[in-house]
């Protein structure tokens, strides 16, 4: 696989094994597998084979906005024009791709009705750090970050916003939902005061539920002189509807594998641009990528005295970020506007079907209609047979289909979380609404055969206290060997 | 009615199928949907973006705007400094790009994600293998953020305040590090380095070392490029007082430089990106993560961790994510870490960039590393007015070359080479380390030919000579 060193190389370079110090020289070798390139391909391609992706069928998984990754997307990130583009290559070497990144990121900034999009974070929660990083600065900057100590996120928050909220160095305070589902301004005017730094909050929120009173509630934020911080995990609900700036939110992350098509990766890579008002753009890393107009000259600026520094190591998620480019161009102003609405229709259409099946109740808020998503409890059915959300999950499986998303949002019992995108066609949703309808006959008829599913997967259901028991835990070949040989001497 | 935007990527756009669908809901319009959005906030108006453009179009003015680049496979380039430029292998990306794999999610239903998780067990145990710990996640974002996640779990564990780092380091890391750790309010001090040879300044260290001491952290290689030798001494001064011990490495050298576990590590942090990624101007990379099996230790890892277990029945081995207790979804605001979207298509690159190579390869890689690095500094230092490196180390992929006795500013060396030779010089690292004088971070790898690297040095030589 490498090329052999030429015989002048070797004359004039030294022996690596006699130039390291004794010291740091490796003497014994890792052990990685030794094989032919044969044996690898087979290898990782009957592994392919084990694994269900968008491009295998329907993955209706909640808040994870699981759409088609369109495959020109990917053509043009496997360009030598931007996959062989070294970071720290002159700015004139790299204008294209800079030209690029700078477009993406005022197109960001319109959709979410935000001032100055940075393209950086290479998650959403990695947004959500640096989100709540800026608000951090933003008290600091105003002198009274010894004060703002509190932030404030809903009981049906993604655990990444308190998770996030945590790490940046704030006390998390939980405010209830109300009946409707939404957040309780009652509760939520009890819980701000002097000491709240803001409130992180997803719209359409966990449930698929608009939160109607936004605009109150960020009176309520503001007033009281915290910040709005917006989880952009369900923005593909309303793209061209409504924006999150026009909400009052104050800061916006963006999940790039989300709504705008990027391939997941089997859980990364993503990327999670952040947009934020006029006020906080003083506080975004550096570099922001910028344009000198008169020179019509693309650069990287980092002359923001005010930033709150680096988040990461360059300048973001390039070849994720590049396909959002080519997916937006591809589908256009009207084109992502119709992404929300049909996304929009499908769970409606699913909400339809769905309540007409045994076991299946729609909390919260019936009648009004969802957005994205629609979460369902089965407690009626584990009540009546003992079949729980997560064996419908795999029964599902069963089926040939990916399951929803289960035990989420928290304030649901036995919840499947539902989002089937735009990319879903409606015969590929008839046909989960049969599954499921089957799966709640087999479970008043024959409960055991869904406890027990999947029985036609790779492998039957995991051990999954085994795989986290400090007694049997294997994180690694390594550990897995060492373990067996203490086994071995001890018995 | 307005006209309808059928799209192929959203096939119910068909008027007929909306039609019949909204029909079922019982609605007329996709109005009704939004009915709960107050007046107010409706945006009433199309976003200002670009009109679709059919995939041909798409793509023939992308290819136009990336034509607009000049990549390092348009000219020899000596860049690395963090993000280093290698032969991927074409089986890597067939296998990254199969779509089973790339366009699956997190494996929250580990039996249809068998394939996923056990590529993800099998690349954590080679890090594993290569890093000589006992335990690794299945990726961070990049080195940076993995080493502010390993400052960050050191001061769950001991509760302290100071973390000791070298005064050679990436900016930015450095930056990122500072970044994570200041809601912590803790004191990042920095150890001196020994003017020789680069290598941490041990009398300094021990000095700066003491019982606020959370971590103490090297790199190795060092960001110039040097091997740090002296680091069973380092890892000796921070265990006394108490504190951990953590190493960043560029996994490359891991065939010819010791592993961090067998001098004393107890995290292990690096960039993973050299194994089988693309550059991609920056990103994505790779953070690596490592650490010691000591529970204590492995219950404040942060990331998702893959574990062997086996079905329930107890027939087959298997694959799941283990420890999810540590993790935001289950544990919320006392998780280890928020991070959640992770970088796992990148560490199935690697995994399968590591199988091809196999420990002979591994160990050849990092030799032919050391011989061209050997061969360009000798190249470099014939010329006269250049000194190529400034320490007295042994090298690994990177080394400094400084313009000073030359007269001559990095920049302006650079901009000659560049425009007349069509050369891509090292990284200006002048303002970083102004102590350094007028110097340049050269790289090289696998990918630099002989030949490559002695037009470097002709062309270096008649721009130092030349006129400025």
């Amino acid at each position: 696989m490498l090329p052999s060193i030429e015989d002048e190389v070797a004359k004039w370079a030294d022996d690596p094994a006699e130039e390291l110090p004794k010291a740091i020289k490796r003497n014994q070798l890792p052990k990685l597998p030794e094989l032919s390139e044969v044996e690898v391909v087979r290898h990782f391609t009957r592994l392919s084979q084990m694994n269900y992706g968008v491009d295998s069928g329907f993955y209706p998984l909640g808040s994870c906005t699981m759409k088609y990754n369109p495959k020109i997307n990917d053509v043009l990130a496997g360009i030598s024009g931007i996959s062989e583009l070294h970071p720290d290559q002159s700015e004139d070497t790299v204008q294209g791709t800079l030209r690029i990144m700078y477009a993406l990121s005022h197109w960001l900034a319109e959709i979410t009705g935000t001032y100055e999009v940075c393209l950086q974070p290479s998650a959403g929660a990695h947004g959500e750090l640096l989100g709540a990083l800026i608000m951090r600065a933003c008290h600091k900057f105003n002198g009274n970050a010894e004060d703002r100590t509190e932030l404030i996120v809903p009981d049906s928050a993604h655990g990444t916003n308190p998770a996030s909220g945590t790490m940046a160095g704030f006390k998390i305070v939980v405010v209830p939902s109300n009946q409707n589902g939404t957040v309780d301004l009652k509760a939520l005017k009890a819980a701000v005061s002097s000491n709240t730094a803001g409130l992180m909050l997803t719209n359409p929120n966990t449930l698929g539920i608009f939160e109607e009173d936004i605009a109150e509630t960020a009176e309520i934020i503001h007033r009281a002189g915290g910040l709005l911080y917006y989880d952009g995990a369900n923005l593909n609900a309303i793209m061209g509807r409504t924006r999150p700036g026009d909400m009052g939110f104050d800061i916006v992350h963006i999940n790039i594998h989300k709504t705008f098509a990027t391939p997941h990766g089997g859980g990364g890579p993503g990327a999670g641009p952040i947009g934020v008002t006029k006020e906080l753009a003083k506080f975004l890393p550096v570099p922001q990528i910028a344009l000198d107009k008169k020179r019509s000259r693309y650069y990287l600026d980092y002359d923001r005295p005010h930033s709150i520094g680096k988040i990461r190591g360059f300048y973001g998620n390039i070849a994720v970020l590049l396909r959002a480019y080519a997916y937006i161009l591809s589908i256009g102003s009207e084109g992502l506007a119709e992404a929300a609405e049909i996304s929009v229709l499908n769970a409606n259409y699913l909400v339809k079907k769905l309540s007409e099946v045994r076991g299946f109740e729609l909390p919260y808020a019936k009648g009004r209609p969802r957005k994205h998503e629609c979460v369902f409890s089965v407690k009626q059915m584990y009540k009546e047979t003992g079949v729980r959300a997560a064996d419908v999950a795999k029964r599902l499986l069963d089926y040939g289909l990916h399951s929803p998303t289960t035990y989420f949002p928290l304030i649901v019992d036995e919840a499947l979380m539902i989002e089937p995108t735009e990319s879903m066609e409606k015969e590929e949703l008839d046909r989960f609404v049969e599954a499921l309808k089957k799966i709640s006959e087999e479970a008043y008829s024959n409960p055991d055969l869904v406890k027990n599913a999947p029985h036609n997967a790779a492998v039957t259901r995991l051990d999954e206290v085994k795989a986290s028991h400090p007694k049997t835990m294997a994180l690694s070949w390594r550990m897995h060997r060492n373990r067996n040989v203490i086994k071995a001497a001890t018995s | 009615m307005p006209k309808a935007h059928i799209h192929p990527y959203i096939p119910n756009s068909m008027p007929e199928t909306k039609h019949e669908m909204m029909r079922e809901i019982g609605i007329k319009t996709i109005d009704e949907l939004y009915v709960d959005v107050p007046q107010k906030l409706r945006l009433n108006r199309k976003l200002n973006l670009p009109e679709a453009m059919p995939e041909q179009e798409a793509r023939h003015h992308i290819e136009g705007l990336l034509q607009e680049n000049k990549s390092t496979k348009d000219m020899p380039t000596f860049l690395g400094a963090g993000c280093w430029p290698h032969y991927v292998p074409a089986a890597v990306d067939n296998i990254v790009q199969r779509s089973e794999f790339s366009t699956s999610y997190t494996p929250y239903q580990p039996e249809v994600s068998q394939g996923m998780l056990q590529a993800l067990f099998e690349y954590q145990s080679m890090v594993c293998e290569l890093t000589g710990m006992d335990v690794a996640n299945s990726s961070m974002y990049d080195w940076s953020s993995a080493l502010g996640e390993a400052v960050r779990m050191a001061v769950r564990i001991n509760n302290r305040t100071e973390v000791v780092v070298p005064r050679i380091i990436h900016p930015d890391r450095c930056a990122t590090l500072q970044t994570y750790v200041e809601p912590l309010e803790m004191c990042i001090k920095k150890a001196d380095y020994a003017r020789e040879t680069g290598s941490i300044n041990l009398e300094d260290l021990k000095e700066q070392v003491c019982d606020k001491t959370a971590a103490v952290y090297v790199e190795n290689p060092s960001y110039l490029g040097f091997i740090e030798a002296q680091v069973k001494e380092v890892a000796e001064i921070a265990h006394d007082k108490g504190a951990l011990f953590i190493v960043g490495v560029d996994p490359t050298s891991l065939g010819v430089v010791e592993a961090p576990g067998a001098y004393g590590a107890d995290i292990v942090v690096g960039e993973g990106q050299p194994l089988g990624n693309h550059l991609n101007f920056g990103g994505p990379l790779l953070g690596l993560f490592a650490c010691r099996g000591e529970m204590e230790l492995i219950r404040q890892m942060p990331g998702r961790v893959i574990g062997m277990t086996t079905t329930l029945k107890g027939d087959r081995t298997g694959f799941c994510m283990a420890l999810q207790t540590r993790e935001q979804h289950i544990r919320r605001e006392r998780a280890t870490s928020n991070i959640c979207t992770n970088e796992a298509l990148c560490a199935l690159a690697s995994a399968v960039y590591l199988a091809l190579l196999g420990p002979e390869g591994l160990r050849e890689l990092g030799e032919t590393i050391m011989m061209r690095t050997r061969y360009a500094i000798r190249k470099l230092s014939l010329i006269a007015g250049v000194k190529a490196p400034l320490f007295k180390s042994p090298h690994f992929k990177e080394f400094t070359v400084n313009f000073d006795r030359a007269g001559r500013k990095v920049q302006s060396t650079h901009r000659t080479l560049f425009k007349q030779y069509g050369i891509h010089g090292g990284k200006n690292i002048s303002k970083e380390f102004p102590e350094l004088g007028q110097t340049a971070l050269y790289c090289v790898t696998e990918v630099h030919s002989k030949e490559s690297i002695d037009r470097l040095a002709q062309s270096l030589k008649k721009t130092v000579k030349g006129k400025r």
